[in-house]
């Protein structure tokens, strides 16, 4: 087959090109261990609410951070306002008792898929103090854009 | 109406109803983004409305224009009898009666589920139903292009398959593989739970089964593009194709590339183990290659056509370019427009840069810079081409037809821009409202959205261009000689051979093997675990 010079070479550069995009995934994702929410845990979404991994919702001190346990439900976040503190990693879990939502924090990288059955959970650290907003971003039904809530990042050892 | 071309005509008359609906749709959910108080507003219409588009203008206009496509690429590439017509009829009326329950399932409010119907969301069991024979008239549709070849191949047997007509089969291949996916999940899974024969249905399950199918559906509407613009444009800018057998390649690159990548559009989900997330993402890679070899050939060919015109210099080959000429602005806007949908691609595609813009604005920015424009232009510049040859009648109105594309890129610039802005801002995909308790975040972008607003309503009016072109066309075109169907001959004068690449059934094979690679243990992994279903929802 025969190939014009100038062809060739793009597709050497092209290949180069799409090389680099991979080796720049693979040393993220094992350098830094930078990887999408992929966590695998499954729950009754019949019996999620009475479920002892999601009675007490909110925010508890762990040994190394902190631990949010949220539930995601048409058209609300429970509980509505978050509160942690920055520079410290914070594990989320989430889980829903009905339809696909989406949990995103605006201004972060938080953003994970929330899906009936299944427990999300990822680990993230809050360096910047403030209020961020919190948007459900699945389509769930006519009350989707009323889904969101508030993230409060305190500064260390201030009264926030 | 020449008989010859009744088949196609009826395809491809569904198609531009279905895309004059569909941008109608377009119009409301636009202007709700500009927050006037417009009469009849509300989340039931906004919702409602952005399941019709994105179901006409995705599933339905795009379906029924590639198998009018195919009809006329296999009859005029292959020979007049190569295509059943009885067989052909069936498919066409199958696939309308499938559009035709969808679109009232969606239309009587009980299916406002969007074109994706993930579940739990529990549309109208004729909502799934309507789906399903759609596919099934494109299966149809499948099988005669591929009996059209084998027809034609007795004949030929040392010939390479006509160019236009390896894209067409590359189209089918890749569809037959991903319906697949979508046949399990729809008659397997939703059609029973919606119709209560099974109670619960596992989400992430579903949502495998569907992305199996969503992506390769992207090469489904675009690989009917790239047969027109290796296979057509050449020849309509009065220049020849830069080099067919890198076509070929391309084209099998997809076959075998196109549908092990699914996960790509799961990386936020639960339940799916990171490693082979990260499997798919090479995959997703390393289908950039073959559109990045497409865009050398098809530039090398439009500067060939430049200087046999008479352009001489670095740039004035592009000067000489017929731009007048609708089929070719509006192919080489749709391929600009593409080159911007591909880099925007890469980054939804790179594994941890994902979470930044994962259901956001920025995805339907980028879906109407790829499929809305890329393959839309694409076929409505072949529309302009198709008609007269069809039906034997001039292009009516011929000046709007020519303005059209430019409008639609300027329309569509504003409205994308604007939208993979406010993505990167955060801004949720799909959503009714921004007030969002008046946050200021969420303030900041519904100041850019209005420019939207702005983009959608110039969107819609070439739209509406197009559609009148059409119409006028064909009611008050005038009758007169029908153009001959001519596609681009290769700069190589030798003709092509029957090589590697146009061995489709063993290309099948060894795409069907990848499927199997990238699925068969993710999908057993998910049936291996205790999972637990959910019921049906409807809050609608
Ligand atoms: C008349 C020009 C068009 C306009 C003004 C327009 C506008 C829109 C708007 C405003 C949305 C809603 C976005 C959201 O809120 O998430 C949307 C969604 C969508 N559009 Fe378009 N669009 C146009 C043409 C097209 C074309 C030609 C296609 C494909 C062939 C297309 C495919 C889609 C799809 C698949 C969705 C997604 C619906 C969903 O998220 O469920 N659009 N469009
Ligand atoms: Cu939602
Ligand atoms: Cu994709």
């Amino acid at each position: 087959m025969h190939v014009d010079l100038y062809e060739k070479f793009w597709m050497w550069l092209s290949g180069v090109l799409l090389a680099l995009f991979a080796a720049a995934i693979i040393y993220t994702a094992a350098a830094q261990a930078i990887q999408p929410p992929s966590h695998v845990e499954t729950i009754d979404p019949t019996t999620s609410r009475t479920d002892p991994r999601f009675v007490s919702l909110g925010v508890t001190e762990t040994a190394d951070g902190q631990q949010v346990v949220v539930m995601a439900q048409m058209f609300a976040f429970t509980p509505t306002e978050i509160r942690v503190t920055a520079g410290r990693p914070v594990t989320f879990r989430l889980t829903s008792p009905d339809v696909i939502h989406g949990f995103q924090i605006v201004g972060s990288n938080a953003n994970t898929m929330v899906i009936p059955g299944y427990v999300s959970q990822y680990t993230i650290t809050f360096n910047r103090p403030g209020e961020y907003l919190i948007v459900c971003n699945e389509y769930c039904g006519l009350g989707h854009h009323l889904m969101y809530g508030t993230l409060i990042v305190e500064a260390p050892g201030g009264e926030g | 109406m020449n008989e010859r071309y009744r088949l196609p005509y009826a395809n491809f008359t569904v198609a531009v109803l279905a895309f004059f609906v569909g941008a109608c749709m377009a119009l409301m959910q636009a202007l709700s983004r500009a927050d006037l108080p417009l009469p009849l507003r509300s989340e039931q219409i906004y919702y409602l409305s952005m399941t019709a588009h994105g179901v006409l203008m995705a599933l339905v206009f795009t379906t029924f224009f590639i198998m009018g496509l195919g009809y006329v690429f296999a009859r005029t590439t292959l020979g007049q009898d190569t295509v059943n017509e009885r067989v052909g009829w069936i498919s066409f009326f199958v696939a309308l009666i499938g559009t035709v329950l969808t679109a009232g399932a969606i239309l009587s409010g009980t299916s406002t589920v969007l074109y994706t119907f993930y579940p739990p969301l529990q549309a109208h069991p004729l909502f799934y139903i309507g789906a399903a024979l759609l596919v099934v008239g494109s299966w149809i549709w499948c099988w005669l292009m591929i009996r059209a070849y084998r027809l034609w191949r007795r004949d030929h047997a040392e010939a390479a398959i006509p160019l236009a007509m390896h894209g067409m089969l590359t189209t089918v291949i890749v569809w037959i593989l991903a319906t697949v996916g979508i046949a399990i999940e729809v008659v397997g899974m939703l059609i029973p739970w919606s119709l209560g024969i099974t109670t619960t249905i596992d989400p992430v399950l579903a949502r495998t089964f569907f992305w199996w199918f969503g992506h390769p559906l992207v090469y489904f509407w675009l690989l009917p593009a790239y047969a027109v613009w290796y296979a057509v444009l050449p020849r309509v800018a009065g220049g020849r194709l830069f080099s067919d057998p890198l076509a070929r390649v391309v084209f099998v690159l997809f076959i075998l590339l196109s549908t092990p990548v699914g996960f790509h559009h799961q990386f936020a989900d639960p339940g799916i183990s990171a490693g082979w997330k990260l499997a798919h993402t090479f995959a997703t890679l390393a289908i950039l290659f073959p559109s990045l070899l497409t865009a050398f050939t098809i530039i090398a060919s439009l500067e060939v056509a430049g200087r046999l015109r008479g352009g001489k210099g670095l740039f004035n080959w592009i000067a000489r370019l017929p731009w007048d000429d609708p089929l070719v602005s509006c192919v080489i806007l749709a391929m600009l427009t593409f080159a911007v949908g591909g880099f925007g691609g890469a980054i939804n595609a790179a594994y941890a840069m994902n979470a930044m813009v994962h259901n956001t604005a920025w995805v339907q920015g980028h879906f109407h810079l790829t499929v809305g424009t890329a393959v839309a232009l694409t076929f409505m510049g072949t529309a302009y081409w198709l008609l007269p040859r069809i039906t034997g009648k001039e292009l009516r109105l011929k000046p709007v037809a020519q303005v059209q594309p430019y409008l639609w890129v300027i329309g569509m610039g504003l409205f994308s821009i604007v939208n993979h802005v406010t993505g990167m801002m955060g801004m949720p995909r799909r959503v009714y409202d921004l007030s969002y308790g008046g946050s200021p975040v969420a303030a900041a972008w519904a100041e850019w959205t209005t420019i939207s607003a702005v983009g959608g309503v110039v969107l819609f009016v070439s739209a509406m261009m197009f559609v009148l072109v059409v119409f006028a066309t064909v009611v008050w075109g005038k009758v007169g000689q029908a153009p001959a169907f001519e596609y681009a001959v290769p700069l190589d004068p030798a003709e092509p051979r029957a090589s590697v690449w146009d061995r489709m059934g063993l290309w099948t094979v060894a795409a069907a093997a990848l499927v199997l690679i990238a699925y068969l243990y993710p999908i057993l992994q998910l049936l291996s675990m205790e999972r637990f279903g959910s019921i049906g929802w409807k809050p609608f």
